[in-house]
């Protein structure tokens, strides 16, 4: 049997893999063979694995193209494959009842799309698929027949902005960096994505890691360096396995190694494993990294661009800000400034999770109100529940309350507000969260990775984590929320880098916006019934249906009652540990 | 022992490795950090023991203890977090008896360790077992993968 002009993409990254997109696949492939069209698969039927698309919670998601018509199923096992070959791929008629449905279409309709452009739609294990739309043209083209200089202006006129989270201009950090007269520079790729919540940099390097090492080769050529590295964290392996496919893929091209493109210019990439240390994507503290010590930050000026990884220049940029270059050097610095606002220009990717419908990766242009992030590319709030914040920036940012919903997402607007952009993770929390919980979430976080060097950020964040603690446990004093003011701004001052500059941050924010919270914790409540020391379990006469399921599930045995007969809890040996609430069926265990 | 030390030591030479590569390549090949490994480097490096202790313990990827055979690891992402890991692992803590701050069974069956974050956050609640990644985990099916990994070990005694 002949099929002609199929196509069929399997989402392959984290999250796809994770629903059992590799199962997917091989039922494809084992279905197609079935039904006598194998022969016919690698020639006339292709398929691929894409990277993320972004709406990860509905994997896996599965394109069939027939002759140019594009399918997207959502939720695919491998059990409804034999289906869709048959229907779909052989009688050409799509499985109506698994395709998806207008929230999928609606997740992306607000979105722009420059650094994932290609996510999802190639296989980023094939360097042609790359090629084939323009890849590796604009690093020719620099390289080829752009003075070093111009390729700057042009980055400069784009007005790109690091994206890593302090929002440098990506343009100023090269040509300091090509004004250093010293033989030996580096270009470092930083893909030490430390921020909990947060996924860009790792499924950007999933769905297309060539347009990241074109960026490092364009940024190279323009500041002089022959040599690279990428820093990317170890728990990242998917990321690590296809970046390192990509780089041998592109030596073997010879878009890296030594007389690229028929040049004098050489410059070739090394990939080097991070080894689970947040403060290592504060670029000091990488480069000491990178060197083989404890990776401590050190103070600054002088900046790596001035003496960096071995004393040499040295330009580090977040994997975003370079995924970006190949597509401005394409299009024109007009073309990319065309996107955002006056000082945020272009687009930015953001990890859209928490309470939000639909969760996943999305690239809005700079600029966006929040609210239509949340609304229209999330759809709302998970079980149409009330929004309460927005956190941005993970550790080192913020929260947004609800009723500023209408804040544009940029640099300035969120700095104003009191949060940030930072890396991109974007954490929706609804009335179940407790603010407080959260700000201790993130100090816990920061607390446990501060390296240690500097006093303030050392023994600081450990008082703030108590005081908090204390907090949370119902034995806070009476001007503890003024300490935490006080401290914190003290912490801020005098830390050395960024990880203490900002480790208050979400503690300032949630005061600021969320005092009575704090309010309510200093008088022994958790209006959200988070802070598991403030609350009781009880059980709910009228839901309770004598089911048992609570019972065995109590670890303290805290819990008695006969079968089909009201069940009780023994608060003195409760530990709240929450596994009476969760087995409930009935909603018959309550807390507060 | 001697000879996987050789060999570490050899692609480090050949490879611009430096100690955290060490480091990474030993843990790799024993599970965790042996304390004779980190003598035969000192000795052979010509590097205080305790520099390579201190880079060993700056870094969350190394381990100084043995670890279980099987690894539990729980995400600890804000994602994570806003879904209710803390109370998952609490019950993964109940069914493997782990006591308060040990991180591995007794009888080295399993290690459950927190990692920051595995970047899978809308899967959240993430857990992966032995390299599989489990997204949007509930407590009885995570129960049941570890009750299934016990009942496989005991079937093969």
């Amino acid at each position: 049997m002949k099929i002609n002009n199929t196509v069929i993409k399997v989402c392959m990254g984290t999250g796809g893999i994770a629903a059992g997109g590799s199962e997917v696949m091989d039922a494809f492939r084992a279905e197609l063979k079935a039904s006598g069209i194998e022969a016919a698969v690698e020639k006339n039927c292709l398929m691929h694995k894409v990277g993320c698309r972004g709406l990860c919670a509905k994997d896996v998601l599965v394109d069939v193209i027939v002759k140019g018509q594009k399918t997207t199923y959502q939720y695919v096992k491998p059990e409804m494959v034999s289906r869709i070959v048959k229907e779909h791929i052989i009688e050409k008629n799509p499985v109506a009842d698994w395709v998806v449905g207008d929230d999928y279409h609606n997740f992306h309709k607000k979105q722009l799309k420059v650094v994932l452009s290609d996510c999802g739609s190639i296989d980023p294990e094939d360097i042609d698929a790359y090629i084939a739309g323009n890849g590796y043209e604009a690093a020719r083209k620099v390289i080829t027949s752009s003075a070093p200089a111009d390729v700057i202006g042009t980055i400069k006129a784009s007005g790109l902005r690091g994206r890593g989270g302090a929002g440098f201009p990506t343009g100023v950090k090269w040509e300091a960096a090509m004004k250093q007269s010293s033989k030996q520079k580096y270009m470092i790729c930083n893909a030490d994505e430390g921020d909990p919540g947060a996924f860009m940099d790792r499924s950007v390097i999933e769905g297309n890691p060539h347009a990241v090492i074109e960026g490092m080769i364009i940024g190279a050529y323009s500041i002089g360096s022959d040599k690279g590295y990428v820093y990317i964290r170890a728990e990242y392996p998917l990321a690590v396995e296809r970046l390192r496919k990509a780089l041998s893929d592109a030596r073997a091209r010879g878009f890296l190694g030594k007389g690229i493109f028929g040049t004098k210019f050489s410059f070739d990439i090394k990939v080097k494993l991070g080894a689970g240390a947040f403060v290592c994507g504060e670029e000091t503290a990488l480069i000491a990294s990178i060197e083989g010590q404890r990776g401590m930050p050190r103070a600054k000026p002088p900046f790596p661009v001035y003496s960096g990884l071995w004393g040499k220049p040295t330009v580090i940029n977040n994997v975003e800000t370079l995924a970006n270059v190949p597509y401005i050097i394409r299009n024109g610095a007009q073309w990319f400034s065309s996107f955002g606002t006056e000082k945020s220009k272009g687009t930015k990717v953001f990890a859209l999770t928490g309470k939000i419908k639909n969760s996943g990766l999305i690239e809005v242009p700079m600029g966006i109100p929040l609210r239509e992030i949340i609304y229209d590319i999330g759809g709302g709030i998970e079980g149409n529940r009330a929004l309460k914040a927005v956190q941005t920036g993970g550790p080192s940012g913020g929260c947004i309350p609800a009723e500023m919903l209408d804040t544009p997402v940029d640099f300035e607007s969120l700095a104003k507000v009191g949060s940030i952009v930072g890396s991109g993770g974007m954490v929706v929390l609804d009335e179940d969260n407790c603010m407080v919980n959260m700000a201790q979430y993130f100090l816990q976080f920061t607390q446990m990775e501060s390296c240690g060097k500097c006093v303030p950020c050392r023994i600081g964040t450990k008082r703030l984590l108590e005081i908090i603690g204390r907090i949370t446990k119902g034995k806070g004093k009476e001007g503890d929320v003024e300490l935490l003011e006080k401290l914190s701004a003290d912490i801020k001052a005098a830390s050395l880098c960024g990880l203490g500059q900002t480790a208050p941050n979400p503690i300032l924010s949630t005061i600021k916006y969320f005092r009575d919270e704090y309010e309510a914790h200093l008088k022994g409540k958790c209006p959200a019934a988070v802070c598991k020391e403030l609350l009781t379990y009880y059980i709910l006469e009228e839901f309770c249906k004598g089911c048992g399921a609570c019972l065995r599930a109590c670890p303290a045995k805290a819990i008695t009652g006969e079968k089909k007969k009201l069940h009780k809890i023994d608060p003195a040996v409760c530990i709240k540990c929450g596994a009476c609430f969760d087995v409930c069926k009935f909603k018959a265990v309550g807390k507060e | 022992m001697e000879k996987t030390l050789e060999k570490i030591l050899k692609d480090t030479k050949e490879n611009e490795g430096n100690l955290i590569s060490v480091l990474q390549d030993t843990e790799n090949a024993f599970g965790y950090i042996p304390e004779e490994a980190v003598n035969w480097f000192a000795s052979k490096l010509d590097i205080n023991p305790s520099v390579f202790y201190g880079i060993a313990t700056f870094y969350a990827q190394f381990h100084l203890k043995p670890r279980g055979k099987n690894i539990i690891t729980a995400c600890c992402g804000t994602a994570c977090h806003v879904k209710g890991s803390d109370r998952l692992i609490n019950g993964l803590k109940q069914e493997l008896a782990l006591p308060e701050g040990e991180e591995t069974t007794k009888d080295m069956e399993f290690t459950l360790e927190k990692v920051n974050c595995v970047g899978a956050c809308s899967i959240a609640p993430v857990f992966i077992i032995n390299k599989k990644v489990h997204g949007k985990a509930a407590a009885d099916k995570l129960i049941k993968e570890i009750r299934s990994i016990k009942g496989s070990k005991s079937e093969n005694k």
